[in-house]
């Protein structure tokens, strides 16, 4: 990027800098004798041209919607439209939740995002014996259609888009949402949004799992194809390494281990027989945002790079749109802390500036309690407030990827982009993500990560303000948010009323019918659909893929 | 004391958070303990089973999903039922302040809360198991 003779003048300067900084040291000590980013990777004193010199311009970096994407996905970024200010949300019954949709989208939310229960996730209806106690806690409790109806109840689905963080049961949670849209008269076609639809990482890190991995690949390219034709505007995946960082990772192994699962469901859609060129486009991403803002702006740009590069030599994709990387961003919920919770505001504020420094397309901002309870409705309101903030105050989106040629970004990015790439070569070596996951290679890395990240903490190597430092005397928190117990009650009791209801010989026949589907290899989307019109509840629909498919079983290694 | 300490760490209920259970599993055996991993997903029931075959000295359960209030008490019920009462019976995870009055009135121990150092529940357990 410089001219060789000015560079030499450069290296020429540092290398007395460093020399004479070095020396005074001793009666001037820094503060650490190395200093690290967030995710303990080495971060030197000084960055200058001699760290960039290999970069080339034209090729790592180029124009913002333009490949390799490294500046952004679109040409004029925030000048031209803000990100959606998604907050996800969901708890209770579908009526509780469908009262904090209205509240968010008069507050300024520019799209939903479901929350479901844990029952809902794997696939369990509430009445079911594993449901016990779980029942509209971490979210929303779906049972049939006769619940999503009620969830967007006034919400019209040609003009929101929603987000869904579902996965093993994804599939009937979209075809419930079709139907919802049927009956507001919505075509298909109109609808917005995206579904999780990752199971790869469900099995690294989050845990809501049902089916074995083939299956579950399969109902992943069958949702691909079926939303190519008929749910064209739906983006059919979120390939996330939000939960990989949440459960310890660091921002190159997020980078790293979310690509490599992006790499095998492309593989997977390829090998079913698709166009890479026809799901590509609605593939996307999630991403987290730590604290360490550089690290994290790094993060995102690398991952666009990386993933452009891949889709392009690797695939041989050719429509621009397979190759650029949109993602969603959530502020990182393991970096809040339930001592001292109003310091969380200002975590997240950090973050914020970082996700939208990186470029993101959506984010979440996480509410200053929910390192104790689900967030208040106040408390949500601050987070919401603090992306206004960044987005109307602080400056930053008026001009297009803001850090880029600084030299610790660039040289950061490019680190990044390096390390990811080594832990794809290994997955490859593998024989793939799924492979890797199977042999426990991926959870393992992420463990070690984790673990170490606790020492730093516990040996104050590594400081968390109010935690391990700064600490004060606290009177327990009050005014969290609670779900009542009953409502299990009132979902078991809403479950007796539909199955007394309901035309039960519809639902014999269209889940008979989804039993010979997923014994064959036709695409299962339409017959899920009939299944839920008739309202099939979510338990029934997975029992009926239980049967044939069987139960994913966890690899558990310390 | 003849052998180290056993301790089973496990997930109750639906909650697939792990990374806590994973890390205090790891730094109880650092700490010399002997621990035994559930997994995922485990009812009640399966973890008192586990408890019992393993013949451990600690149950510690962790629990990120708001059915604490549920499923830990149950636990400790089986735990009676099967004469097995003298196991030390701890419990961590996102659980409010609030909450842990009505825990220990239904017999767990101690409950440890975001930000605990892994030292303070090494020492309690060293403290008060039955020996």
């Amino acid at each position: 990027m410089y001219q060789k003779d000015k560079l030499d003048q450069v290296k020429e300067v540092v290398e007395a800098f460093d020399a004479k900084t070095t020396a005074s040291l001793e009666k001037r000590p820094e503060r650490q004798e190395t200093f690290y980013t967030g995710s303990g990777d080495e971060i030197n004193r000084l960055y200058t041209p001699a760290d960039v010199e290999n970069l080339d311009y034209n090729t790592e970096l180029g124009l913002p919607g333009q490949f390799p994407y490294t500046r952004g996905v679109q040409p004029t970024m925030y000048r031209g439209r803000l990100w959606t200010m998604r907050m996800y949300a969901g708890f209770a019954t579908a009526e509780e939740s469908n009262k904090r949709y209205k509240y968010l989208v008069e507050q300024g939310s520019g799209g939903l995002s479901c929350a479901f229960d844990l029952p809902t996730q794997i696939g369990y209806d509430s009445d079911h014996a594993l449901s016990e106690g779980e029942v509209g806690k971490v979210g929303v409790a779906i049972d049939s259609l006769a619940d999503m109806e009620i969830l967007f109840d006034g919400i019209p689905l040609d003009k929101v888009s929603t987000s869904m963080t579902i996965n093993a049961p994804a599939s009937v949670l979209l075809a419930m949402y079709i139907a919802v849209a049927e009956k507001q008269g919505v075509s298909a076609d109109k609808l917005r949004g995206t579904i999780q639809n990752d199971i790869l990482k469900e099995y690294i890190a989050r845990g809501t799992y049902i089916f074995p991995t083939e299956p579950s690949m399969r109902l992943i390219t069958d949702i691909f194809e079926y939303c190519s034709k008929d749910v064209p505007q739906w983006n059919t995946i979120s390939i996330s390494g939000y939960h990989i960082r949440e459960a310890g990772s660091t921002a190159a192994q997020e980078v790293g281990f979310t690509i490599a699962d992006g790499i095998a469901y492309v593989e997977a859609a390829i090998k079913a027989g698709l166009d890479v060129d026809t799901f590509a486009p609605r593939l996307s991403f999630f991403f987290n945002a730590h604290n360490d803002l550089l690290e994290e702006v790094a993060k995102y740009r690398a991952a666009r790079r990386l993933w452009a590069k891949i889709m392009r030599d690797r695939f041989g994709a050719k429509n621009p749109k397979s190759m650029a990387l949109k993602f969603h961003t959530q502020t990182g919920g393991s970096t809040l802390t339930a001592q001292q919770p109003e310091n969380n505001i200002v975590r997240v504020a950090i973050q914020t500036l970082a996700a939208v420094m990186g470029g993101t397309q959506s984010l979440h901002t996480n509410s200053k309690d929910e390192a104790l309870a689900l967030p208040t409705e106040d408390s949500v309101r601050v987070a919401l407030r603090t992306q206004q903030v960044v987005a109307y105050e602080s400056g930053v989106t008026n001009t297009v990827d803001p850090l880029a040629g600084s030299y610790v970004i660039e040289a950061k990015t490019t680190e990044i982009e390096e390390k990811a790439m080594e832990y794809i070569a290994k997955i490859d070596d593998l024989g793939g993500a799924p492979k890797a996951i199977d042999q426990g290679y991926i959870q393992q890395e992420i463990m070690d990560a984790s673990y170490e990240y606790q020492k730093e903490v516990e040996s104050n190597k590594r400081i968390v303000v109010g935690m391990n430092k700064f600490q004060i005397e606290e009177e327990a928190p009050k005014d969290l948010l609670r779900v009542d117990p009953i409502v299990g009650q009132m979902q078991k009791d809403k479950l007796v009323k539909l199955r007394a209801e309901r035309d039960s010989a519809k639902v014999d026949s269209t889940l008979a019918a989804l039993k010979a589907g997923c014994e064959g290899t036709d695409n299962v989307m339409p017959l899920i659909l009939e299944a839920v019109r008739a309202y099939a509840t979510l338990g029934e629909v997975c029992d009926v893929m239980r049967g044939v498919f069987g139960e994913y079983q966890q690899s558990v290694k310390l | 004391m003849d052998r180290p300490i056993r301790v089973l760490v496990a997930k109750p209920g639906l909650d697939g958070h792990d990374r806590g259970a994973k890390v205090i599993a790891r730094a109880l055996r650092d700490a010399g303990m002997e621990v035994i991993y559930t997994g995922l997903r485990q009812t009640p029931e399966q973890i008192v089973s586990a408890a019992i075959q393993e013949d451990v000295d600690v149950v510690a359960c962790s629990i990120l999903s708001g059915a604490h209030a549920t499923l830990l008490p149950k636990v400790k019920e089986l735990l009676k039922a099967e004469g097995a009462d003298d196991i030390l019976f701890v419990a961590g995870g996102v659980i409010p302040d609030s909450d842990i009055p009505h825990l220990k009135e239904n017999g767990i121990a101690e409950v440890f809360t975001p930000g605990t150092k892994t030292e303070v529940t090494i020492a309690y357990i060293k403290e008060n198991i039955k020996k």
